[in-house]
C-alpha cells in the first residue's frame, strides 16, 4: 500500500466556474463568520471556549465538499467552518454559539458541540482524539448494512498522539471499513510545535501502520484538498477501505480566544498570513478569468448580509426554556 | 421451567435478540474463536457468523467508540469488555461520548449500546477484582444494570438490548454457574426496578449482584435465631428504585445496605443517604454499611478473605441495627 506525498491533479468539475465561486463563498461566509464570532465573544455573548479555523478555510471547504449529501461527518471542536461548509444554517449555527434555543443543538452544546442529523454531521468533540473510534464505528455500521455511505472523520495533529487514534486506524485498516481520516495539521496541538510533540512529524506516513495509504496535501490550496479527499473517498465507496489525508495548514489566530500566543513568533504568523487561503484563491479566481473582481466583490457582500442576519438570529433568538432543562438526559427515563 | 446457570441465561438472552433483531450485533475481545473468557458467548459465532460476532483487537476505546458510532446510525451493539477494571482504559468512550451524545446534541442522536462487563474475581489480585460500578452509576446518561440470579439475568439483559439509552450492564464472575429457574417463553425484566427476594418482618437488607446471594444466606442464618430479614435486590442502579426500599423501611424500621464495592463514597453511601432523605421518621437505627474493606484486593487468599463481605459480617451487622449483642438470647416474636 504506498504512503507518498502526491501532487494533486484537478477533477473535471473543478474547472466548472459555479463550483469555484461556490468554493470561494464557502470559505469567505467561514471568515466572516468566525470575525464575527471573535467579536461577540470580545462582548460576552458567547461563553466557554471560542475556537476559530481562520487560516484553515481551504482545508475545511475542500474536505467537506468532497461528500456526497448522505455520507457522514465526524469532527472536533473547531468546526464552525465543517458545519457551514456542509450547508448547516448559518443562523443556527451562531445561535448554538450564543447557548439559544434555536441553536443547533438547542442549546445544549456550544461551540465545540456542532451536530445536525439532518446534515449527517455527527458531531464535533471536545475530547482530542476521542470521537476517531466513533466514525470507525458508524463505517462499521455501513459496511454491515451493505450501504455505499463514507464516513469522514477530521481531527487535528495534536489528536494523532492519543491512544484512541490508534486503536480506531487499527480496527479501520483491519476491517477495511469506508472511513477517510482527515488530519488537519496546523502544527500546533494547542501551544506545543509538532516537532516538540511527535516523533514523526509527517503524519501521513502513519498510515503505513494501519495498512492504508497516506498522502499529504497542501491544505491552503482548496481544490487540492477537494481532489485528494474526493479520491479517497471513492476509494473507500468502492469498498477499498480507509485512508489518512494530512492537510497542511496553519491557524491565524490562537488556539482558542484565550490564547496569549506565547509559543510562536509574529514573524511566523505573518509569514503564513501571506499564504492566506482565500486570498490565494481569489486571486487564482481572478488571474484565470473564472470570475472578475465585481462578481466576486458581489459574493462577499451577499455574505456580509448572511452573517449580518445570523448574528440577529443568533441575538433575537430565546434562551432554552428552563422547563427543558432535563429534556434528552434519557431517551426512555 | 428449568434451572440453568446465570451463563447460559445471559446466553440464551443474546441468542434470542440475534434471532428477534437483525440491528444485533456484538463485538469483543475473544467472544467469538475463543468462545468468550467467561464462556457467555460459546457457539455464537458458529451460528450467526462473523458479521454478527465481531472478535476484536484488544483496543477497548475503540470497541466501545466503534459500538457508540455504530448505534447513533441504528444498529444495537453488544459490546463485550472482558472484565470491568478494563472499561478503565475505555472511560472516556463511556462517559464523555456514551452518556453524552443524545443530550449534548440536543437531542438528535440516540446510542442504544449494550456493555455487558464483569465485576469481582477471586485471587486475581488488585487490577482484576474491583466492584467499579459505582462509577457508571454517577453518570448521568447511562443506565446501569446488575442482576443477581438467571431469572434476572436473562430478562434485564434483554431489556437493556431493546433500551434506546446506553446501558452498563454487570455480570459477575462468581455467579456464572449459579442455577436458577428461567421460563422458556419470551420475557423480559424492566430496567429500574428493585425486587424483593425475601420476605421478612425484622430488618431490610439491600443488596445486588452477588451480595443479593450473600444476604440470603444471611437471612437462612438469621432466621434460625428467630430474627426474620427482608432481602432486596436493587438490581438496577441506575435508575434506582428506591420505592421497594422505603416501603421495606416503613415495615422493618431497620436497614444494612451490602455492596461489594468499598464503602467510602460507595453505592450504600448513596442508599443511605437517600433513606435518611426521604424515611428517616421511619427509621429506629442508623443505617449500617457491609462493603470491601478500604484497600486494594490482596492476592493472599486468607487476606482476601478479609478484605470482602460475606454472610458472616451480614449478620453481624443486622443483629447490630437490631442492637443485638452477638452471642446474647434472642427473644421469639
Amino acid at each position: 500500500m504506498s504512503t507518498e506525498r502526491q501532487e494533486a491533479v484537478l477533477l473535471p468539475h473543478q474547472k466548472d466556474k459555479d463550483h469555484l465561486i461556490d468554493l470561494y463563498r464557502k470559505m469567505y461566509l467561514i471568515r466572516r463568520f468566525e470575525e464575527r464570532a471573535a467579536e461577540a465573544y470580545t462582548q460576552g455573548k458567547i461563553g466557554g471556549f471560542l475556537h476559530l479555523a481562520i487560516g484553515e478555510e481551504a482545508a475545511n471547504v475542500g474536505t467537506i465538499v468532497a461528500l456526497r449529501d448522505d455520507d457522514d461527518v465526524f469532527t472536533h471542536y473547531r468546526s464552525h467552518g465543517h458545519a457551514l461548509a456542509r450547508g448547516m444554517d448559518p443562523g443556527a449555527v451562531m445561535a448554538e454559539l450564543f447557548g439559544k434555543a434555536t441553536g443547533v443543538a438547542r442549546g445544549r452544546g456550544g461551540s465545540m458541540h456542532l451536530a445536525s442529523l439532518e446534515h449527517h454531521f455527527w458531531g464535533g468533540y471536545a475530547i482530542v482524539g476521542g470521537h476517531i473510534p466513533l466514525a470507525v464505528g458508524m463505517a462499521l455500521a455501513h459496511q454491515y448494512r451493505g450501504l455505499d455511505r463514507v464516513v469522514l472523520c477530521i481531527f487535528g495533529d495534536g489528536a494523532v498522539n492519543t491512544g484512541a487514534f490508534h486503536e480506531a486506524l487499527n480496527m479501520a485498516g483491519l476491517w477495511k471499513l469506508p472511513v477517510v481520516f482527515v488530519v488537519s495539521n496546523n502544527l500546533y496541538g494547542m501551544g506545543t510545535a509538532i516537532e516538540r510533540s511527535s516523533a514523526v512529524t509527517e503524519v501521513y506516513k502513519r498510515a503505513a501502520a494501519y495498512n492504508m495509504p497516506g498522502q499529504r496535501v497542501d491544505g491552503n490550496d482548496v481544490l487540492a484538498v477537494e481532489a485528494a479527499v474526493r479520491a479517497m473517498v471513492e476509494r473507500a465507496r468502492a469498498g477499498e477501505g480507509p485512508s489518512l489525508v494530512e492537510l497542511v495548514t496553519y491557524r491565524f489566530r490562537g488556539h482558542s480566544m484565550a490564547d496569549a500566543e506565547l509559543y510562536r513568533s509574529k514573524e511566523e504568523v505573518e509569514r503564513y498570513k501571506a499564504r492566506d487561503p482565500i486570498v490565494l484563491f481569489r486571486r487564482r479566481l481572478e488571474e484565470q478569468g473564472v470570475a472578475d473582481a465585481a462578481t466576486l466583490d458581489a459574493v462577499e457582500k451577499d455574505v456580509e448580509a448572511t452573517v449580518d442576519a445570523a448574528v440577529r438570529f443568533a441575538e433575537e433568538s430565546p434562551e432554552p426554556d428552563p422547563d427543558t432543562l432535563f429534556d434528552y438526559v434519557y431517551v426512555n427515563p | 421451567m428449568a434451572d440453568i446457570t446465570y451463563r447460559e441465561a445471559l446466553r440464551q438472552a443474546l441468542r434470542e435478540e440475534m434471532l428477534r433483531d437483525e440491528r444485533v450485533f456484538l463485538l469483543g475481545e475473544d467472544i467469538g474463536a475463543y468462545g468468550g473468557s467467561y464462556a457467555v458467548t460459546k457457539g455464537l459465532l458458529e451460528e450467526f457468523g462473523e458479521k454478527r460476532v465481531k472478535d476484536t483487537p484488544i483496543s477497548e476505546t475503540a470497541i466501545i467508540g466503534a459500538a457508540v458510532g455504530a448505534a447513533m446510525d441504528g444498529l444495537r451493539p453488544v459490546a463485550e469488555i472482558m472484565t470491568i477494571n478494563f472499561t478503565l482504559v475505555a472511560i472516556d468512550q463511556i462517559i464523555n461520548n456514551a452518556a453524552k451524545i443524545h443530550y449534548m446534541f440536543g437531542g438528535q442522536f440516540r446510542c442504544p449500546i449494550v456493555i455487558r462487563t464483569v465485576g469481582g474475581g477471586r485471587r486475581l489480585a488488585a487490577t482484576h477484582s474491583q466492584n467499579l460500578e459505582v462509577l457508571f452509576a454517577h453518570i448521568p446518561g447511562l443506565k446501569v444494570v446488575a442482576p443477581a440470579t438467571p431469572y434476572d439475568a436473562k430478562g434485564l439483559l434483554k431489556a437493556a438490548i431493546r433500551d434506546d439509552d446506553p446501558v452498563i450492564f454487570i455480570e459477575h464472575s462468581l455467579l456464572y454457574s449459579t442455577r436458577g429457574p428461567v421460563p422458556e417463553e419470551d420475557y423480559v425484566v424492566p430496567i429500574g426496578v428493585s425486587d424483593i427476594k425475601r420476605r421478612g418482618r425484622d430488618v431490610t437488607i439491600v443488596a445486588y449482584s452477588r451480595m443479593v446471594r450473600e444476604a440470603l444466606i444471611a437471612a437462612e442464618e438469621l432466621a434460625k435465631q428467630g430474627i426474620e430479614a427482608e432481602v432486596v435486590d436493587l438490581r438496577t442502579l441506575r435508575p434506582l428504585d428506591m420505592g421497594p426500599v422505603l416501603d421495606s423501611v416503613a415495615r422493618t424500621n431497620r436497614v444494612v445496605v451490602v455492596t461489594e464495592d468499598w464503602r467510602s463514597f460507595g453505592i450504600g453511601a448513596e442508599v443511605a443517604a437517600r433513606i435518611q432523605e426521604e424515611a428517616f421518621d421511619d427509621l429506629d437505627a442508623p443505617v449500617l454499611r457491609v462493603s470491601q474493606l478500604e484497600v486494594p484486593t490482596p492476592y493472599a487468599a486468607n487476606l482476601e478473605k478479609l478484605a470482602f463481605p460475606g454472610s458472616r459480617q451480614i449478620v453481624e451487622a443486622c443483629l447490630e441495627v437490631l442492637n443485638i449483642r452477638v452471642g446474647a438470647p434472642v427473644a421469639a416474636g
